[in-house]
């Protein structure tokens, strides 16, 4: 028998190797976490240099915003007011007609997708229906602010009604079409996983495919629905260009959508763009409105993506 | 027993009336939608068709040795030769205020056309010559009849002196319209009609290079160690929230720590595409390792333990066996990924990517603009020719879109093996 000589001591590889390689991959999971913990760090240091300038109390519970940096120290009013109650009353109101619009098109597109259509007409409307969520938000914002705004304008003046040129409602409007497709396709993979055999038991019973789908499926995905629900609406909290583009910029406390209405995106923006000097209270507080603004889409997400996931593990 | 009377519940034809109207709402839902998709993008679209085409006006420029010095061209009062070959033109018009609004019918930066067009062609000087310059935005809109000229002199931007010496232009074809080349060719621009996008172009480019080479690297490297060798404890699963959690963080936040940390902290070039790229890329990190993940995923364990089996290490199995096969998928995300960042506009007015720069940027720590800031810039300004320009921009920013989108769906078909 021939006798083969191989060296197998002469390819091992050196342990460190690895080791330094896993290592350095670890190293780069880790970047993702400091990410996180440089966003939490930065916002706070910079809010707490503000909350040192204006108390938390009267940011949180203020009803007056109009930031100003003083042109004389002694001038009256010089720090201005820092309360964030109007800017959090239009946030909700845009985010609220938003998801007005969005939530009966996202979920009744869902169920049509899912229960309804047919798989080729799906695999077609579909990946049409996530066109909506891939257009840059800065073209919704043109197009509501150019387009849509002077239609609704147009037409609520012709019933008579005094309607602002950047009206909540024609921000709220883009930004839902903006959503249908977070929801849909959110909505339509919870539905999905419903089993078969709740279907099966309903139209034993002799319910039609829409009674099953409104009192089994509906009820039986509804956590799920809730939490692509939720990250809709942080989405809509979020979003900056639409609103940046077709809201106003004065702050007022109004629940009306036919009136201009500003977010705290948009004063994030308003405060940092252009000129600025890194210590007064005006900029500085535009790390408050971030780190509020970080800290609802973050209760809102963790929320939903705990639900989302325990839903999905209860039909699994 | 069951009350079989009661009607209501077994009135099958209005059952199946219900049933016919909710699976209508279902067609209805998705039919909003999609109008609200094609009105958008069809009204988009037809705004900037406008854009498509640039007027021109052909001027009689006198290049003799009054005017200029051969020899220093630069010194040469451009602006000053193209007036006198308007006023040459119009020998009637004699009163100031006349002749500064003739003056007006040539784009404001006609000078500096002519001067890049006699610097290329040095033969023209000394002769007497027809030479085509851009129109100003007004003479643009009246020739497209954008203009009404049965309103009140005061409220429309063109007089009725301008309307004579126009159509006295376009008589003697002095007035031509070309395709604008000079949109994509051009840097930013107070003037709408001189103004283009190349510059915003090149800003996008070095920014999503910048992103590309920091988010493609660790994306993947987190991704691997994560699904090959983290081990499955609390810590793994803390960062497995936290990755998914970062992906619903709100862009504008992104653009908060880039200003306080890259800005603030490490003092880096405020407006640079350097500082763009690097926002993006920790708002892509997400994108790219959930993507990545779910590519290393899908190869099947068997390559891995084959490999295991012949006694590589587990280093070995991953790159040699599971990471190629994997590849064609992380490249996948990595262009959805990239796609996401160029329409990306928040977190770069945090940084400060938005100021007017005409410049071309050459570098990635000069300061520059971004496509989609430009549209928003564009779609700020009050001069109407300008909304036609952010529509063409917007245009532009879209095709890029579902170019790199395609090249994911492409690759995907062609590389992608199914197991």
């Amino acid at each position: 028998m021939p006798s083969q000589n191989f060296d197998l001591t002469k390819h091992t590889r050196p342990k460190w190797l690895d080791r330094a390689i896993i290592l350095l991959l670890s190293g780069f999971a880790a970047v993702a976490v400091l990410v996180t913990v440089g966003i939490v760090l930065s916002l706070i240091v910079e809010s707490y240099e503000f909350f040192k300038r204006i108390p938390v109390r009267e940011f949180l519970f203020g009803l007056k915003w109009s930031p100003q940096t003083a042109i004389r120290a002694d001038q009256v009013g010089a720090e201005g007011a820092f309360g964030v109650i109007p800017l959090i009353n239009g946030t909700l109101l845009i985010s609220a007609i938003a998801m007005l619009v969005a939530t009966p098109l996202g979920l009744t597109s869902a169920v049509y997708l899912s229960e309804y259509s047919s798989r080729r007409l799906r695999g077609w409307i579909k990946p049409a229906l996530e066109i909506l969520a891939g257009i840059p938000t800065v073209v919704y914002g043109f197009f509501a602010a150019l387009t849509l705004a002077p239609f609704i304008r147009m037409t609520g003046g012709q019933f008579g009604l005094e309607i602002a040129s950047e009206s909540a409602l024609a921000a709220g409007i883009a930004m839902g079409l903006m959503i249908v497709p977070l929801i849909s396709s959110l909505s339509d993979d919870v539905i999905n996983t419903v089993p078969q055999s709740l279907r099966d038991a309903s139209y034993g019973l002799g319910a039609t495919q829409s009674e099953t789908i409104r009192r089994v499926i509906l009820p039986a995905a509804l956590p799920g629905i809730a939490g692509s629900l939720l990250l809709a609406m942080s989405r809509a909290i979020g979003e900056t260009m639409i609103v940046l583009m077709a809201a106003g910029m004065a702050a007022k406390l109004s629940l009306n959508p036919l009136d201009a209405v500003t977010t705290i995106t948009v004063q994030i923006v308003a405060l940092l763009t252009g000129d600025q000097e890194f210590d007064s209270a005006k900029t500085l507080s535009a790390f408050a409105l971030g780190l509020f603004l970080f800290m609802i889409t973050l209760i809102l997400n963790v929320f939903a993506l705990g639900i989302v996931r325990k839903y999905q593990e209860q039909y699994d | 027993m069951i009350d079989l009377s009661n009607k209501a519940g077994f009135d099958l034809a209005a059952r199946n009336r219900a049933e016919w109207r909710f699976r209508l709402y279902g067609i209805l839902a998705i039919a909003v939608s999609l109008l609200f998709l094609l009105t958008m993008v069809g009204n988009i679209t037809s705004t900037a068709s406008g854009a498509l085409k640039r007027t021109e006006i052909a001027i009689e420029v006198d290049l003799g040795a009054d005017n200029l010095d051969p020899d220093d061209l630069r010194a040469a009062p451009w602006g000053g030769i193209v007036k006198q070959g308007l006023r040459d033109m119009f020998p009637g018009i004699t009163k100031r205020k006349d002749k500064k609004l003739l003056y007006k019918l040539a784009s404001p930066e006609a000078s500096f056309e002519l001067e890049k067009i006699v610097t290329e062609n040095p033969g023209l000087v000394g002769g007497v010559h027809k030479i085509w310059v851009s129109a100003s935005d007004d003479l643009d809109l009246f020739i497209r009849g954008k203009v009404d000229p049965d309103l009140p002199e005061q409220k429309r931007r063109v007089t009725d002196d301008e309307i004579t010496w126009i159509k006295s232009l376009e008589n003697s074809g002095n007035i031509r319209r070309v395709i604008n080349w000079q949109f994509l060719t051009n840097g930013d621009s107070r003037e709408p009609e001189v103004a283009g996008i190349l510059g915003a172009l090149v800003g996008s480019a070095w920014s999503l290079g910048v992103c590309f080479i920091l988010s493609f690297p660790i994306g993947i490297g987190a991704a691997l160690y994560l699904e090959e060798f983290a081990p499955k404890n609390r810590l793994s699963d803390l960062i497995e929230v936290n990755i998914n959690n970062l992906a619903a963080v709100p862009s504008i936040v992104f653009g908060l720590l880039g200003l306080a940390m890259f800005l603030g902290v490490m003092g880096l070039p405020r407006s640079s595409p350097l500082v763009g790229g690097m926002v993006l890329a920790l708002m892509t990190l997400p994108t790219m390792i959930i993507a990545a993940r779910a590519a290393l995923k899908a190869v099947p364990p068997s390559f891995k333990e084959g490999a295991l089996a012949l006694g590589a290490t587990p280093v070995q199995a991953v790159f040699h066996h599971v990471f190629p096969v994997a590849m064609p998928g992380m490249l996948t995300g990595a262009i959805i990924g990239m796609a996401q960042a160029l329409g990306e506009t928040a977190p770069l007015l945090m940084i400060g990517m938005v100021a007017f720069i005409v410049d071309i940027p050459t570098s990635i720590v000069q300061p520059a603009t971004a496509l989609p800031v430009q549209i928003f810039l564009w779609a700020d300004a009050p001069e109407r020719a300008f909304s036609e320009k952010t529509a063409a921009a917007i245009i532009v920013l879209l095709f890029f879109l579902i170019a790199m989108n395609l090249i994911a769906i492409l690759l995907r078909r062609k590389l992608e093996t199914r197991f």
